[in-house]
């Protein structure tokens, strides 16, 4: 594969720190240049990310070195097919969220908007720098950035609740990084005397001769160690995140920092172990059959959630794992099911959050049971909700549909009915939690507090981004080429 | 003539300009003056020995700007003085720190002005000295000249329970001082001279047994100084009384001269006994680690938890002396110059908060990071380092150490990951408080953010702690040469692994089982791990080592 040297890596790693500076800069006087602020940073991040694509789509990787630290190990940046995968998600809904985080903050007259986006800004520099990672030191830098950047907007109201959610949020994620990432990248380290990533997905960079013990070891440290992947048994930090105002949920932890997570996990995989390792040593399938349980699992407590955001939450846990279980499945199919959930969910979860916050700015309500009959009042906000669960439960035409579809090949692929198994119960899992909301919402009785309130859309910066996710997961699952030829080049 | 060339003066400058500049200071009546004297001379002194890395010869581990004078003719002693790549950055460091301290004084010292200054300058001397020194009675002086000033320090301009804390520093420093000189006694009987570097040579000569011994009263010595665990507890004493600079000295430089006496005296001149005992030392560092982490986790004064995270991070720092490889003697040093550099920094940070509030509380102290943005900015990247966050100063020294360790024992290094994980929550834990906590404190508003004294004195630490985060290699590059060198002194042909090793494995078979002395890159010891790996329980049982 061509490597090529560029700086437009730098630059769009830099784009949101920068913009993170000058939101600070411009501050609390004038809200709407910090917004625009924000708006500048993102929309160059994307016109960056977008720019590069012609060269990946060529074959091309791009790389850039910012610094050299010891024989072996530098803090620096690559584009591949898998990094611009994320990257391009994750920049461009930064863009829509951008509109619909000011007009969500303002509609509720939210206090400290600077530090927010500020910690915003922040949030995506760390996930871009993950998403253009070259090596597991810099991923790992990365990584902790993104830990340490959305503490603030976690415990953003301030209150006993959000202060015990950041601290859980804090001891999951820096411990399991610190505790288990850490020692598992030394450990590398000493073996193969190099972090960087392989340029394929086959061969890993663990020497030849390891002993199988060791390298299984060191793959659980990983799995386990990012768990911002969301695998159960360290995924209760993200439903205790959701006390976060609806925008950091939506972005962060519906795509970001979720996203993040599941990258790294995938990244290790693929080019830190490789696929003939796991196949060696037979850590596909475990990991499958492990990642299977917190499928199911978090699809069954999300049926016991009332709390709307709490079930979105638990629905995340659950898609996290269809994408970690699809890479390890190792077969063609099952990879590129796997990589391209990064994006068919991010659009689709994004939407559901958007929808979730623009509920609670019109109507102050978050629970599922005082939503019924709210669709007709907010017909917009419930279409593009009824459309986003669609995609979880993976219907066509929308995009969860392309997941499942390569998925259930990869299964196929792989001999596993188990596998298959998995898919169909957590389908109708998913359906026996998202179908009552979108039912109860357009059929349901309007209860007679609602109708006095008469209840209407919520302000258009909210119902125009989530409009707008919601046509894009419908148009990727129409017109899934575009994403698959990114997913397709990995392989 | 040689004392106008640098090379050959700069050291002598160096230690005993100092002096002069106390001898000026005690006829400065004004107490303003005298700060700004101090400062300046300080400031000059650190100008004058920045040459000294541009001078430092990278290609060789042999005593550069040396001087070698007789001065006791009759008992053989020489005032000799030399740097290597071990000692090099650790004198930059105490000549670096020093303008530093007399900053964090400025308004912290308001009583016996001239006094305290004198000390200072005092210590300069000594700590210099006992860097540079090459002979050991010229050593033991400035070792001992350390102790009064620092102990007057304490004593005078400390908090509530100085004395007691000053005894204590006093006491157990001296107790392990008389072990120092005993071995010393001891090496001039054996070898008939002072001089370092012959000791450094005949070292391996010795026989076992003197080199048991030998290292033992090393040992007790140096590990009080370190401090290393169980050895610690006179150290948070003397950092909660110290004044700020006390502390700042203290732990930036006083602590690196045990772990810097390990790595001159204990390794090359005791080789095997240092190969004896290294299962012990290993397991005293991982319980530093662990217990200073645990340790500062349930502190609430400001000055005992960066103390207690000091007894982590100079386990971290004796981990990888005796970790016996390559990576791990680097990381050593690294972490030594860190912990140097961001300790340092994070006691003037607590000395900065003790000036506004009068109180080292944490409780008492949160929230001030709303007032004080500024401070806050500081204290949070200080606090990252400390807890070795990617791309600061600690985390290339702490991985290099934990790839040493690896080398050494998975196991060993499994046990020392929990400490890792402490030192985040002590320093998230702290710095949450600041940003955040403080909801039932007295009003903040009153504060005043950091004044441009304030930040000129965090702001150099502050630029080495990225320095040395993201380009660590003009750190690294001076070591390479001593160490290497020290490494093939300590073990010709059998590294520490070898030591362990051969308790299950007989000594001859080790190198066909694939353990080699690890030198060179430090991929050359890649076959090592596979092969010693699961054979390396004395490491994990120090039981074994000390029956």
């Amino acid at each position: 594969m061509q490597k090529i040297n560029d700086i437009r890596l730098l630059l769009a790693v830099l784009a949101p720190l920068i913009g993170a500076g000058l939101v600070m800069v411009t501050g609390k006087k004038r809200p709407n240049l910090r917004e625009g602020c924000s708006l500048l940073a993102s929309t160059s991040l994307f016109v960056l990310v977008a720019s590069m694509i012609p060269a990946i789509f060529a074959g091309k990787m791009l790389h850039y070195t910012v610094f050299k630290l010891l024989p072996g190990l530098s803090v620096s940046l690559r584009a591949d097919a898998m990094s611009m995968i994320f990257a391009v998600c994750a920049s461009f809904l930064w863009m829509v969220t951008v509109f619909y985080s000011a007009g969500y903050m303002r509609g509720l007259n939210e206090h400290e908007q600077t530090r927010f986006n500020v910690c915003f800004a922040l949030a995506l520099f760390g996930a871009i720098g993950c998403a253009f990672s070259d090596n597991l030191l810099t991923l790992y830098l990365f990584y902790e950035i993104v830990s340490l950047c959305t503490y603030p907007l976690v415990a953003h109201h301030q209150d006993e609740e959000s202060y015990e959610s950041g601290k859980k949020y804090l001891t999951y994620l820096t411990s399991t990084a610190k505790g288990l990432v850490l020692p598992a990248m030394v450990l590398i380290y000493v073996l193969s005397g190099s972090l960087d990533f392989a340029t394929n997905i086959h061969t890993g960079i663990l020497p030849p001769g390891v002993h199988r013990g060791l390298v299984t070891a060191l793959y659980i440290c990983c799995i386990l160690g990012f768990a911002k992947n969301g695998v159960m048994p360290f995924h209760n930090w993200l439903p205790s995140a959701m006390v976060a105002p609806t925008p950091v949920s939506a972005l962060l932890h519906a795509v970001a920092v979720v996203k993040v997570g599941v990258f790294s996990t995938c990244r290790v995989m693929l080019y830190v172990f490789g696929a003939d390792i796991m196949h060696k040593f037979d850590l596909g399938l475990p990991t499958a059959y492990f990642v299977s349980f917190t499928i199911i699992a978090a699809s069954i407590v999300a049926l016991s959630k009332d709390n709307l955001k709490a079930r979105l939450a638990y629905s995340t846990v659950s898609q996290l794992s269809y994408i970690i279980l699809g890479v390890a499945l190792l077969t063609d199919t099952g990879i590129e099911g796997g990589l391209i959930h990064i994006a068919n969910h991010a659009f689709s979860k994004i939407t559901l959050f958007f929808c979730a916050g623009a509920i609670y700015v019109a109507t102050h309500k978050k629970n599922i049971s005082e939503m019924s009959g709210l669709g007709r009042a907010m017909p917009f906000t419930f279409g593009a909700f009824a459309l986003a669960s669609l995609s979880m439960i993976g219907a066509p035409p929308v995009c969860g549909f392309v997941t499942k579809w390569y998925l259930v090949n990869g299964a196929i692929d792989a001999h596993s009915i188990a596998i298959l198994i998995v898919l169909l119960t957590s389908t109708l899992l998913n359906a026996a939690y998202f179908v009552p909301v979108v039912y109860s919402g357009f059929f349901g009785k309007t209860s007679e507090a609602d109708v006095k309130h008469k209840f209407t859309e919520a302000h258009p910066s909210l119902v125009i981004p989530l409009t707008i996710t919601a046509a894009i997961s419908l148009v990727i699952g129409l017109y899934p080429q575009f994403l698959m030829h990114f997913v397709q080049h990995v392989l | 003539m040689d004392i106008l060339n640098y090379n050959h003066s700069v050291l002598s400058v160096l230690i005993f300009s100092p002096l002069i500049a106390a001898g000026i200071a005690a006829f400065i009546r004004n107490e303003e003056r005298l700060r700004w004297w101090t400062l300046i001379y300080t400031t000059a002194a650190a100008a004058y020995s920045l040459p000294l890395y541009w001078h430092f010869n990278l290609g060789t581990a042999d005593f550069q700007f040396t001087e070698n004078a007789a001065w006791i003719p009759a008992l053989h002693i020489r005032y000799a003085l030399g740097l290597d790549g071990i000692s090099l950055l650790l004198v930059l460091l105490t000549t670096l720190v020093m303008p530093l301290c007399v900053l964090a004084s400025w308004r912290y010292i308001q009583t016996r002005v001239k006094e305290f200054m004198i000390c200072l300058l005092i210590m300069q001397t000594a700590m210099i000295g006992v860097f540079c020194a090459l002979d050991l009675v010229l050593f033991f002086c400035f070792w001992e000249a350390m102790l009064i000033p620092m102990a007057l320090l304490i004593g005078i301009w400390g908090g509530p329970r100085k004395i007691y804390a000053a005894l204590k520093f006093f006491i157990y420093t001296m107790a392990g001082s008389v072990f120092l000189l005993v071995a010393i006694i001891a090496l001039y009987l054996k070898v008939g001279s002072f001089s370092i570097p012959d000791m450094m040579k005949q070292g391996p000569l010795f026989s076992h047994q003197f080199q048991y011994w030998l290292f033992l009263a090393f040992f007790l010595s140096f590990a009080i100084k370190v401090p290393m665990f169980p050895f610690h507890t006179w150290l948070p004493a003397a950092h909660v009384e110290a004044p700020t600079a006390g502390s700042v000295l203290l732990a930036s430089i006083l602590l690196k001269m045990g772990t810097y006496g390990f790595l001159r005296f204990s390794l090359p001149m005791t080789p095997w006994a240092t190969q004896h005992f290294t299962p012990m030392i290993l397991a005293l560092s991982v319980a530093a680690i662990i217990y200073g982490g645990f340790t500062a986790l349930a502190q609430t004064d400001l000055k005992k938890l960066v103390a207690y995270s000091s007894v982590a991070h100079m386990g971290f720092a004796t981990l990888g002396i005796f970790a016996l490889n390559e990576a791990g003697l680097k990381g050593a040093l690294l972490v030594m110059i860190n912990h140097g550099v961001t300790t340092g920094a994070l006691f003037i940070v607590v000395g900065m908060i003790y000036e506004r509030l009068h109180t080292r509380d944490l409780s008492k102290a949160a929230g001030m990071g709303k007032m004080m943005p500024i401070f806050a900015a500081f204290a949070g990247m200080f606090a990252l380092s400390s807890m070795a966050f990617p791309g600061t100063n600690s985390f290339i020294g702490e991985f290099l150490v934990m790839a040493g360790g690896f080398k050494v024992s998975i196991p060993m290094m499994v046990c020392v990951v929990p400490g890792v994980v402490l030192a985040a929550a002590y320093m998230l834990r702290m710095l949450q408080r600041f940003a955040y906590g403080g909801v039932h404190n007295p009003d903040h508003s009153h504060l005043q953010d950091l004044g441009l004294r304030e930040i000129v004195t965090l702001l150099p630490l502050l630029v080495f702690v990225f320095w040395i985060g993201l380009h660590p290699a003009p750190f690294t590059r001076v070591m390479d040469a001593s160490v290497s060198h020290l490494l093939a002194e300590v073990g010709p042909a059998k590294g520490a692994q070898v030591a362990m090793t051969a308790r299950t494995a007989p000594a001859d078979l080790a190198p066909a089982l694939g353990v080699r002395q690890s030198s060179g890159a430090l991929e050359t010891s890649q076959p090592l791990l596979y092969a010693t790996v699961p054979r390396l329980q004395p490491a994990q049982n120090p039981g074994a080592a000390t029956r």
